[in-house]
Order: C-alpha cells, then structure tokens, then sequence
C-alpha cells in the first residue's frame, strides 16, 4: 500500500492505494471523479486521458504512485466558473458528441493538441492527433469540427489578448 | 418550426453532463458495501467440465466467494433464450440448444463464463478467479459455419443435427428458377459478409443489488431496452418477479445492437448479490467485450440474378447460410431471416425472389443484430451483385439500377415488404451531382499521373426500420410487440415530464424529444425532460433497436401529446369562457383565436391542479399516457458513392470522397440525424476496410481480441462526409418520419468495394478489403 | 496486474541499488509497453523502478553531427528538439510518428530500445545510424545490441542512459503501420553517410526482429536513388506472416518502404 499526494484540478489530494493501482482507477474510485473513463486494456482508446504536467497521457498506463507528486486535470476541472471551456463549447455547437462516453479524452486531447498547434491547426493535423483515440459513434466528422472551430475561436482570443 | 421545434438544429440539453464528466454510466455507481465480480471463463471452444475446484480460490485475500454453474442450476435460474421462433421449410421449428448463464457440463466457445468470483477489489478478484482450477475434457473444435454442417464434425448441441439450426425459405422458388432459365443474362456473385465485434467504447457493466427486507432486486445494467431486460429476466431466467426487479439503464455508452441482448453477466450479478449478500459489480474489459459481446454479421451466400433483353431484372435467386456462433442469442434468428430476406428486393422492381438461408452453430461467439442487422446483408448482396452485372453487360451502374427502379408506391415485393414512399432517382440524381459523378474520368487521369488508381461506385440502399405492427411480427415469430409507449406529465408549475420507453445511448433523445413538445405548445425545451431508462419511472417500454425510436418512439409521444392537448384545450376554453374549438396554443399561450384573450401555459396547468375551476366532471391532473403500434415498417433509401485512391505499391485505400444522400422523411434535427448518418458511414466504412473478427479454426482461439488486432476506424481512416437529405414522408406515422441510426452502416460497404475493385479493375475482394488483399487482387488483375 | 512495489529512483546509481534488492526487479521508463504488459498478466516483476524523475538520463546535447540522447527522453522531446531537427531530421520524424501524443509524452527512447518490441521504430533508426547504446557501465554497438524478439544485450540490472550517434548526411525513415495497433508492419531507416556507406534497416518485418538488408544497401551504396531498389530481391522466407500480412507482403512493403525512405532522404 502506498500514501500518495498529487494536486488534481489544482486541489491537493491525498490517497492510499495499492502500488498496481492504475491512475485512472485511482481518479474514479479514490477521488470519485468518474469522468474519466477506461475503454480498452491496450492503451489504444484514449478514453483515459487526462492532463499530467500540462501533456495528454494515458491514465490507464500509469500506476497511481508514478503520478505522485504530480499536477493532474481531469475533464472535471476544465470548465471554469460554470462556463464550458472553449473545445466543451466547440463539441456542443458542432454535435461533436453522442453517447459521451469516448468525450473526456477527446476533450481532453483537444485541449493539448490546441495548446501543442495553436490555431494553425488543419484538418489533417488534426485526423492525425487523434490516433490515440477512438469514438464509435461519430465517425469523427463532428469531432474534427468542432476542433477545428475551438482551434480558431481560441487562437484569435489569443490574439486578441495580444 | 420555432427555433426549438421540429425541424430546428437545437444543441443538446444532455451535452453538459457529458462534456464536463458528468455523465452517469453503469461503471460510475457505487453503493454502500459494494463488492467485486470477475468471471472465470474457458479458455478452450469446446470441452466437457469435469471439475471445478475452488477451495484455494475461496482462502485467498479479499475473496467473499467463488459461486459456479452448478449452484446456479440449483438455484432455478433458467436458460438463455432466442426470442423469435422461426420454423425451417419442412415445418419443424428451430433447434435451439441450451444456453447456461454459467455453463455446468458443458463450454462452447472461448469466453464461456463457467464460475464468479466476488471479492472486495476487482484485482483481488481477478487473481482469485486465476485459482479456480476447472478440469476440462477437450472436444473437437469447429468454426466454419460450411464445415460444421457436414458429416463427422463436432456436434455443439443435441438438438440440433448437424449444427444445423434451421433451414428457412422465403419467396417462389419455382418462379425464380423459371425466370433464370428463361434469362438474357445471368449474373452469378459469391459474396462474404465479415464477422464484426460492435465495440461500443462504454464496456458492458452490471451491477446487481439484492435487498432482503423487501426481497427486491435492483440492477443497474448497460442496456438499450431495460424493461425488456426486466421481463425476460423475470419470465424466462427466474431472476425475479417484475414487481420484485427494478433495471435501470443510466448513461449508456453506445450500444449498436450489442446491448439489446440480457447476457449471462446481469443474472450472475443478480443471483450473486442475493447468494452473497452484498452488492455485486461486474465490468467487462475489451477483450472480454472481444470474446463475449454478440457479434454481427458472418453471412456466406451465392447470388443468381437474372436479366431480359432490355436489362430489366426478372428473378432473384440467393442461398445464404448464416454462422450464429455457439449459442442462438436474443435475436439471432430473425437477422438472417426476416430482416434480410425481406429486404432483397432493394430499390428494384423484382418479379420473383427466392431466399434459402441455413443458420448454423459453431465454436464461435453468438452472432446477433450489429447496427443495420440483416439490412446490410442483403444491402451488400445486391449492390455487389447490380455493380457486377453492370459490369458484365457493359452499361453504366447508374443506368442499370434506373432501369430497375420501383417508381409507384404502394409497392408490394415477392418477400413480404409493402414498400410505402420514396423516391429513388432523387437520392441517386443527388449523390451523383454532390459526387461530380461526371467528372471522374479526369480526376482517374489526374490521379495515373501520379501513379494512383482511382475509382468510383456506389450503392442504392433500402431499409426497413421500426418493425412492426405487433400482430405482424407476432405471426412471424416474434415473442414480443414492437409498440411503444410515452406518458407526458405536466406538472402544476407548466414544465413536463415525457417518460419513454425508447432509451438514448447517444441518440439525442433528450433533445428531440423535447422538440416535440415545445413544437406544440411553444414552450422551451429547457422546461421539458426526458426520463427514461429506469423500470421504475417508466411505464413498460420496447426501448431502442432498429431505429425505432423516432417513428415508434416518437409517435406515441405524439399520441399522448394529442391527449394533452385536447385536455389543456378544454380547460383553456373553460377559463375563458371560450368554445374548446377556438382555443389555439401559440408560443406558450392558449389563446382564443381571433381575440386578445389568452391564458399562459402555466396557469392552464396550475388550473388543472388547484382543481378549483374546472369544466364539469372533468378529473383534476394533466397526465396522459399512450401506446403507440404502428401500421408499417417505415422504409428509409438512398445513395452512397464512394471515391477512392489505391496506392498500387501497397494496395493501401484512400477514401478521397465520401457522399451519402438520404431520404429519412420528415426530419426533427436535422445536426443529430446527420451525426447518425457520419456515424453510421464510419462503421459501414469500417466493416468494408478495417474490421474483422477472426478465429484460429483448429483451436477456436479469437485471435482479435483486443485494438491491437481489430482494426478500429481511427480519425485518419476517414473523410469529411458530404451529406445531404431529400424528403418523401412516411404516410404511416404521425411525424412523416422514418429512422437515419442504421442507414450510413447499410449502404455504404457496398460503396467502398465497388470503388476499390473499380481502381483495381478486379471484381474479386473479400472484406476487409485489407492492403494486402487489395495489393494482391491489384497485381492479379494485371 | 499481479501485486508489484514501486520504487522511484532520483539517480542512475540509486535505481541500480534499488533494483539490486529486488527479487525480480524491473525498470521503469515511461511504461506504455511495460504496465499494459502487467495489466495483462503477461509480466509480473515483483517491483519496479522508475525511471522517469532522473534528470541525469534527460535531454538532448548536439555537438557539431555528433548527437547524445538521454535514455529518458521522450518522443515527444525528440520530436520537437530543434537542434536534433537541424542535423537529423529524420529520427524527429519517426518520434513524432511512434504511437499516439499521449504515448509520446511518456514514451522514452531508453525504453524503447531496451524493450526491442520486432515493431518497434527506434530499433531500426539505431542500427541504420550505427548508434552506440551507453548504458550505467559500458557501451554497446547497436549491431551488437539487438539481439532477437524482445531480447537485447543488456545485462540483468543494466541501464541504458542516453544513446548517441553521428548524424548522417542523409536519412529518412518510413513505415507502413499495421492498420489494428498502427505498429509498424514494415519500417524501414535508410541513412547514407558522405563517405558512400548506406545502412538500411527494417523494423516490423522480420521474425527475429530488426535487421539490416544487405541487398538494399550495396544497391544503394552503387547508386543513392529509389529506382536502384527495383531490382533488388527480397528473401521472404526470414519474414513473419500474421493475421495483418503474409511475408510475401511484408517483402513488398520492404521494398516500397525502401524506396520511399530514399526518396525522403
């Protein structure tokens, strides 16, 4: 058993869990936010990601004590003060989502690919940061949109701040 | 329309949950003294059970107990069934074979559950469950649905000779066979349609929970239709009494036909949190979703179809043998029957259809509907057939199928179906025009120079969607009615309830259905819930398959919506002083047409509850259910065309363009129905380039049972799609709706294989039309 | 995953004592190949040693062509390492192409080549640049590395700390991935140094893992251009068949691979 402490969506957390204990297990049963969610058991679906440092990773390939220690976000700490961060408001405008199951790590993917390319992303760039995950209901087309409009909207807010 | 009602692109209410990990799935519950469950499952295809011991399993850190199949004979806990009977042409009904929930003599196939373990961690269970020792005598294996019908091979249930299910028929073979001999031109197409694992990326999960001082159970379960889970565990598995089992279906994480089914792992959960007195969750992993979840598809057929002189189609001749895997599920027989059989004379004026369809057990895991179920069967069958045809005799392939178009409706088939609107040549005059039909030939030249081989082809698709009428299905073998039901609840304060038997895993119900509400009586869709999933709030439903949610679901929300309405009308008229029949209701308000005199909604509905005011005899209360069983199926059509480009090199395939033109009715969200069709287009697109599932035949090991293996379709598999609708409403429904969930699947793998064997120039290729098979069907060609 | 104890190492000669008193101790990267190994059952070390906090084994140093990668260094660092750009673009590229973003922020090169996965891309990358692996006590060429299906020269116990090599003149790496895991089902390094010497290795393809085609090479060697791969043969019989590729295949895709690797170059 181990006591870890890490910060999660900027609150300091503390929990005992078993050292073969997943992040993301540690996140849904320990922290009880169970937005993040677990779609396969080869680190392929990207259900999982969460923000570890400020880079997209796979919660379900991490053991909870290798995070310690560490900063996380989790789709739950991504709207602030009520409002839909940019990419959520993007995947609602644009039906980037149906069953939502596969929607925090694409979220959660979209933030860091935006933060990676900024506004200069294309459609391609996009279709080709999305390898590490799989939606099933939208045949992607959606999620690209609403991407591609969030890519635009935040970088000209980015501008505009400039 | 309002900016709310039907017809509106209105974002969805139920977004926020999901985008902000909110969102409530059967994974995310935890009750008070929660346990653990992990299967034990076989790891052989076939084998008798001879022991299992687990006494080890039972002393080890954590384990509350390890419960098996014997115990759950014991206990009465009844056979899964197949529920729709269907009798071979000799008259004999079909040979259904045991189906334990935990297999006490016998296992079938890799995956078979035979013992539960319960225990306070799921590691801790899942290391348990790796010391039960089950002592299996191995039998011999068979996979192939051809192979297991034949003398010699293994026999997988008693009942049934040969493994042979049933040998069905449907439509005049003496006809057929006369018109074919009587041919101009016969076209003659061996066809494979793959095995699909549906992967729906929520995993399946139960949670079961037994209270001893009610004597009441309640599972939590990721289903689409919770209270026919409800009445088959209570009716056929002796789970529990309806009145004494309360389901509830939360957030479910798509579903595609694989969570209709009630699989051995809710009544485990059940009978386990009764046995052990604790409540008991089980989550499937992917792989085990690959070994267990109901597959799709796996159809071998030969094709014969004959032509006159003048390319007019005369006959219809197809032999189908269908593998259903170990076990008959839920729904197996009707999938290669009645939802594919009927379905075979397409867009196309057909005089004489003949069907014979063998389904057949294997080694395998059970086969069952998988988005489009049937559809996509015959669909594929007949535009590989048709792009054959117009191949060997030389004319294009949209000429051919305007030949053959049915163009006056009514139109009765040979198989059954009575055909009630469309118009054919609009969707296909409308792919072909979004696609740039005529401009391919430069595009192919364009694309040689730079040493690609590019193609076109296209499939025109008919559908059958919201089975029914109840009696109808019935007379074919149903065990259940396909209506529906919906209650609407006006609460005193005006805002409402709509409580539906439909269940949204991803649909958008909240949202469209609201729309109807707020379309007839203008009030925003933000006062109006959806409730649905849970046996408890909801009166009995048939839930969602087969896209019925909007031309069955919908209309008996209608109907109840009608009820309400008259009684909101009288008592408008009574407040006002008013004739009942000039009472309009318009933005929130009932008014009396022609004056200034209105009521607002609210008071309306508070009047209706104070009681203090009302017409005569009229009871208090604004509540209204209905039950709603339509007259037809309703019939959705269209046209794909798919473009590709064919890395010769590598016989990679690019999707370059990618045109779907749908004629879905009336439409009641224009964002959701298109997001169904991008959807759909991805599985269909999927099953024709990237899916298989696989087994080794010797051993009947899966040999896809994880992503590493089974090629999902990831972002950079596919196109931006163009999508467009053109309208022709259904007569047979209130709404003029008919459904749009399953088309994109139905119609466009015939697309894609059309396109690619037309870059290849070789008609040959199975799907997955993987890059290895088409490399070599490339260089064969030349 | 069996039970396991964590063990977080802030130095190179920490995690060697640390690993020292394990039963059966196994080092920890960045873990995308080793704890989806244990979630599976199929690895079961009775503890493991991290890796990742071990700022010694971090960064990328470019010196004139010669190039030093720390072990722990991410793909993503690599990808996006713009000195290492400036003289090797092609090993950025194939960083920037080994699994997903979020396998690449916490793969490292060190645990991919230490793992030698036969679809792995680094394997090929490090036997095309003649790369020397530096682990905690000694220096290993990569040909003298690689030693089979997931079998390396590394000792029980040993480290890889940072590899390094001379930068080519030319080098491109392409892959045909396979189209379930998107690992390479055939990859192919080609680097050609200005003395004439061309190494080509391919990833993916081979039943015993990396390897380096000869016939690719001395055809290369003759004339640096993709048409001089046409008439090279490629000897199926040393290639795997799965469920995604025959070998037939898989010589094919060498060859094409080859060719376009060359053209990139």
């Amino acid at each position: 058993m181990a006591k870890i402490t890490m910060t999660v969506n900027g609150r300091q957390v503390s929990g005992t869990c078993d050292d073969r204990t997943l992040l993301v297990h540690f996140i849904r049963e320990n922290l009880g936010l169970t937005g993040t969610h677990v779609g396969c058991d080869t680190s392929q679906c990207g259900a999982c990601v969460i923000h570890m440092d400020g880079l997209s990773v796979k919660s379900c390939s991490i053991l909870a004590v290798q995070a310690a220690g560490s900063s996380i976000t989790t789709i739950e700490g991504l709207a602030k003060d009520g409002e839909l961060h940019p990419v959520q408001a993007a995947f609602k405008a644009h039906h980037g989502l149906q069953c939502g199951f596969c929607t925090p790590g694409m979220v959660m993917t979209a933030v860091d690919m935006i933060a990676r390319h900024g506004s200069g992303l294309d459609e391609a760039t996009v279709r080709y940061e999305l390898e590490g995950n799989i939606c099933r209901c939208t045949g992607y087309h959606n999620i690209v949109k609403a991407i591609l409009a969030a890519a635009a909207e935040m970088g000209g807010a980015r501008q505009a701040a400039e | 329309m309002g900016v709310e009602g039907i017809g509106a692109r209105v974002a969805r209410k139920e977004d926020k949950r999901f985008l902000t990990g909110k969102g409530r799935y059967t994974d995310d519950m935890s009750v008070p003294g929660m346990k653990y469950a992990i299967f034990v499952r076989s790891p052989h295809a076939h084998a008798k059970i001879r022991s299992i011991d687990a006494t080890a399993a039972k002393e080890m850190p954590g384990v509350i107990d390890v419960l098996d199949g014997r115990q759950l004979t014991a206990d009465g806990i009844g056979n899964l069934i197949c529920g729709w009977m269907i009798h071979s042409k000799d008259g004999s009904p079909m040979k259904m074979g045991a189906w334990r929930p935990l297999a006490d003599q016998t296992v079938r196939y890799v995956g078979d559950a035979v013992a539960v373990v319960v225990a306070d961690s799921v590691d801790e269970a899942r290391d348990a469950a790796e010391a039960v020792v089950v002592d299996y005598e191995l039998l011999p294996v068979v996979t192939d649905p051809v192979k297991a019908m034949a003398d010699g091979q293994p026999q997988l249930h008693p009942e049934a000779p040969n493994n042979l299910i049933f040998d069905w028929q449907l439509g005049d073979a003496a006809a057929t066979d006369a018109a074919i001999a009587a041919a101009a031109h016969v076209t003659e197409v061996k066809i494979f349609n793959n095995r699909l694992s549906p992967n729906p990326m929520e995993p399946r999960a139960a949670l079961g929970i037994y209270d001893s001082g009610d004597d009441h159970y309640t599972c939590y379960t990721t289903s689409q239709n919770p209270h026919l889970a409800r009445l088959v565990m209570s009716a056929f598995y002796n789970v529990a009494p309806e009145n004494k089992l309360r389901v509830i279906a939360p957030d479910v994480g798509g579903g595609f036909g694989s969570k209709i089914y009630i699989y051995p792992e809710e009544i485990v959960c059940l009978w386990a949190s009764k046995r052990t007195g604790v409540p008991v969750k089980w989550t499937c992993d992917r792989t085990e979703a690959f070994l267990t979840d109901a597959h799709g598809r796996d159809h071998i057929s030969t094709a014969k179809m004959a032509f006159d002189s003048s390319n007019r189609i005369t006959a219809l001749k197809v032999d189908t043998i269908a593998n259903l895997g170990a076990y008959m599920s839920l729904f197996s027989s009707c999938v290669p029957t009645y939802l594919y059989a009927t379905l075979l004379s397409g867009q196309y004026d057909i005089p004489a259809i003949h069907a014979n369809v063998r389904t057949v057990y294997t080694n395998t895991a059970p086969v069952d509907a998988y988005r489009g179920a049937g559809r996509p069967e015959a669909t594929y069958l007949l535009e590989r057939t048709m792009e054959t045809a117009a191949r060997e005799l030389g004319i294009s392939p949209a000429e051919l199928r305007r030949i053959n178009f049915i163009r006056s409706f009514p139109h009765q088939t040979p198989v059954i179906m009575n055909y009630d609107a469309g118009d054919y040549e609009a969707s296909l005059n409308a792919a072909m025009g979004a696609a740039d039909w005529n401009g391919f030939a430069d595009r192919k030249a364009e694309a040689e120079r730079r040493g690609m081989k590019r193609g076109i082809g296209m499939s025109c698709y008919i559908e059958a969607c919201g089975l029914a009428p109840s009696s109808a299905v019935g007379s074919l073998g149903a065990g259940v009615g396909l209506w529906e039901s919906a209650e609407v609840r006006v609460n005193a304060v005006g805002t409402i309830e709509v409580m539906t038997g439909s269940h949204s895993h991803g649909q958008g119900h909240e949202t469209t259905f609201a729309q109807l509400v707020a379309d007839r009586f203008g009030v925003p869709i933000d006062s109006v819930n959806i409730v649905h999933g849970d046996t408890d709030k909801v009166q009995m439903g048939m839930g969602t398959y087969g896209s019925r949610s909007g031309a069955v679901g919908m209309s008996a929300v209608v109907k109840a919506l009608d009820k309400v309405e008259a009684k909101a009308k009288k008592i408008a008229a009574h407040l006002m002083e008013a004739d009942e029949s000039d009472i309009v209701i318009e933005n929130g308000e009932l008014k009396v047409a022609g004056t200034d005199k209105s009521v607002p909604w609210f008071q309306m509905a508070l009047a209706a509850y104070t009681a203090h005011n009302l017409p005569s005899g009229m009871e208090p209360g604004l509540k209204e259910g209905a039950f709603y069983d339509p007259s037809n199926f309703t019939f959705p059509a269209g046209c794909y065309i798919c473009e590709v480009e064919v890395d010769p090199d590598t016989g990679r395939t690019e999707i370059v363009q990618f045109v779907a033109a749908d004629d879905f009715g009336n439409i009641i969200n224009p964002m959701i129905v298109e997001g169904q069709v991008h959807g759909g287009l991805a599985q269909g697109i999927g099953q024709a380039l990237l899916e298989g599932v696989h087994y080794d035949p010797d051993s009947g090991q899966l040999l896809t049972a994880s992503y590493m293996d089974y090629a999902m379709p990831r972002a950079d598999d596919l196109p931006s799609f163009k999508v467009s609708t053109s309208n022709t409403p259904c007569p047979n429904n209130p709404l003029g709706v008919k459904g749009c969930g399953e088309a994109g699947a139905i119609g466009s793998p015939p697309a894609l294989i059309n396109a690619i064997t037309d870059a290849i120039g070789n008609n040959t290729l199975t799907m997955p039309a993987t890059p290895e098979k088409v490399w070599a069907a490339a260089h064969a060609a030349n | 995953m069996y039970e396991t104890n964590y063990h977080r190492a802030s130095s190179v000669q920490e995690a060697v004592k640390l690993i020292s008193g394990a039963a059966e101790g196994k080092y920890l990267a960045g873990g995308m190949t080793l704890i989806a190994t244990m979630k599976q059952r199929l690895a079961a070390p009775s503890d493991l040693v991290d890796l990742r906090h071990i700022a010694e084994m971090k960064g990328i140093t470019v010196n004139g062509r010669s190039v030093r990668i720390g072990a722990a260094t991410t793909h993503h660092d690599v990808a996006s390492s713009v000195e290492l750009e400036a003289v090797c673009p092609a090993i950025c590229a194939l960083a920037s192409h080994i699994g997903d973003p979020h396998v690449r922020h916490m793969g490292t090169i060190g645990g991919s080549i230490a793992n030698n996965d036969p679809a792995a891309d680094y394997p090929a990358a490090m036997l095309a640049l003649d790369a020397t692996i530096v682990t905690n006590s000694r220096e290993i060429a990569a040909a003298d590395f690689f030693t089979g299906l997931f079998e390396t020269a590394l000792n029980d116990d040993e480290i890889i700390t940072a590899i390094a090599f001379e930068a080519p003149a030319k080098a491109a790496y392409r892959k045909f991935p396979n189209p379930a895991s998107r690992y390479a089902m055939t990859g192919v390094f080609v680097a050609r140094r200005d003395n004439g010497d061309v190494r080509v290795a391919v990833t993916g393809a081979g039943s015993n893992g990396v390897f380096r085609h000869q016939g690719m090479e001395s055809a290369l060697a003759g004339n640096w251009s993709p048409d001089a791969v046409g008439n090279v043969s490629v000897d199926a019989s040393d290639l795997m068949t799965d469920l995604h590729a025959s070998a037939a295949y898989r010589a094919n895709l060498i060859k094409v691979m080859t060719k376009r690797a060359v053209a990139a170059a």
